[in-house]
């Protein structure tokens, strides 16, 4: 139990250290067109990159996984919010890995 | 707007978050309670860590018995990312804000609160981040108390089709953005081609999954603030706020509002 929670403290402290460090002591401006424009297309990058291809290893079997995608895409490119393409893609997944299953 | 109204307006903005959070936050506590971890150490790491990669990847290590040094530098890798939106709040943010403010508002940040917040035109006041971290930490938590505490019950298929919550949300976050600007299309799918390619050539299989995402970031971000600058506009009430007199702030600050509502209607961010 006590390495259990040294790993836990441990894992706490990696996480707040990236986060606390710029933002408390790097304040000044950023003139350089070049770095605020790479700050600006960072958190797509990142989402993109945490996203894909992952996400088709994210269920049970690929071809739920695809259609879950395709149903997260399809309503977000509608615009609908976090939740309901949250709630959908899962709803796709359980659904296709239903008949996946009965076939 | 002043500070109350900017810790309010966080707090809206949280909600979706936090709602978003439950099913991924339910599948962690359920994942950790299931591999063995009592429920109460599966609250503490989510109390203490508030993400999602990182905490998943730190687990797994602990429950397959790694040593410190594993657990926290693969934690630490999968979390470096969090530099570079620390890095960029720090842009955006008021230059008022204190330390204890900013030491407060680094802990919410998350890839989603991150997004949400970026994507907020002006100034980005301490309080709205402040508010922006509570739903997502009340979510977070909440959700992996109930995984941990229910994880007998769930039937398998739900279980594993909870799995694509998280990547549907971040396909959420950014399938409008790309639809309305072919740079943030690019950008993405220079991101995924470069995680593709790290991760399925065998002469980069020595590279972890976390250094596979950092990077593709750094390399998409990189390739598009090269090929597609962003224009010297963004920043204007940050510029006037940091050179210039209080009165010349003032005189912009109802033309930010009026852009920040106009822009907040276009993109559907409390669009449901």
């Amino acid at each position: 139990m006590e390495r259990i929670l040294i790993c836990v403290a441990l894992m706490a402290l990696v996480t707040y250290l990236p986060r606390v460090l710029p933002v408390t002591l790097f304040r000044r401006p950023i003139r350089s067109r070049f770095i605020r424009s790479f700050l600006d297309y960072t958190p797509y990058a990142v989402l993109g990159a945490l996203t894909f291809p992952d996400v088709f290893g994210s269920t049970g079997h690929l071809y739920s996984a695809v259609g879950g995608t395709l149903a997260a895409i399809w309503l977000g490119y509608r615009g609908k919010g976090l939740l309901a393409v949250a709630v959908a893609a899962i709803a796709a997944v359980y659904v296709l890995e239903l008949i996946g299953g009965a076939l | 707007m002043d500070r109350r109204q900017a810790f309010a307006e966080g707090i809206r903005a949280g909600i979706p978050i936090g709602l978003g959070y439950l099913p991924v936050a339910f599948t962690f506590g359920f994942l950790a309670v299931s591999g063995g971890l009592p429920v109460w150490i599966a609250a503490l790491i989510s109390l203490t860590n508030l993400t999602s990669a990182g905490q998943f990847a730190g687990t797994n290590l602990i429950l397959a018995g790694a040593g410190y040094f594993e657990v926290a530098l693969t934690t630490l890798v999968i979390n470096l990312r969090y530099m570079l939106m620390s890095l960029s709040l720090s842009q955006r943010l008021e230059r008022t804000a204190g330390t204890a403010a900013r030491m407060a508002l680094a802990f919410g940040i998350t890839d989603e609160t991150f997004v949400v917040s970026s994507l907020r035109p002006g100034v980005l006041k301490a309080p709205y981040l402040i508010g922006l971290m509570v739903m997502p930490i009340l979510g977070w938590n909440a959700g992996t108390l109930l995984g941990g505490c229910a994880y007998a019950l769930i039937p398998e298929a739900l279980q594993s089709a909870m799995g694509i919550g998280l990547y549907a949300m971040f396909i959420a976050l950014i399938i409008p953005a790309a639809r309305q600007s072919g740079a943030v299309c690019s950008v993405i799918a220079v991101a995924v081609a470069t995680v593709c390619l790290l991760k399925y050539l065998p002469v980069f299989s020595f590279i972890s999954s976390g250094f596979r995402i950092i990077i593709a970031t750094v390399a998409a971000s990189a390739f598009g603030a090269w090929r597609f600058p962003k224009e010297d506009e963004p920043q204007p009430a940050a510029e006037a706020r940091e050179g210039a007199d209080a009165a010349q702030t003032a005189r912009q600050e109802p033309q930010a509002a009026l852009r920040e509502s106009k822009e907040k209607e276009e993109n559907g961010w409390n669009g449901f």
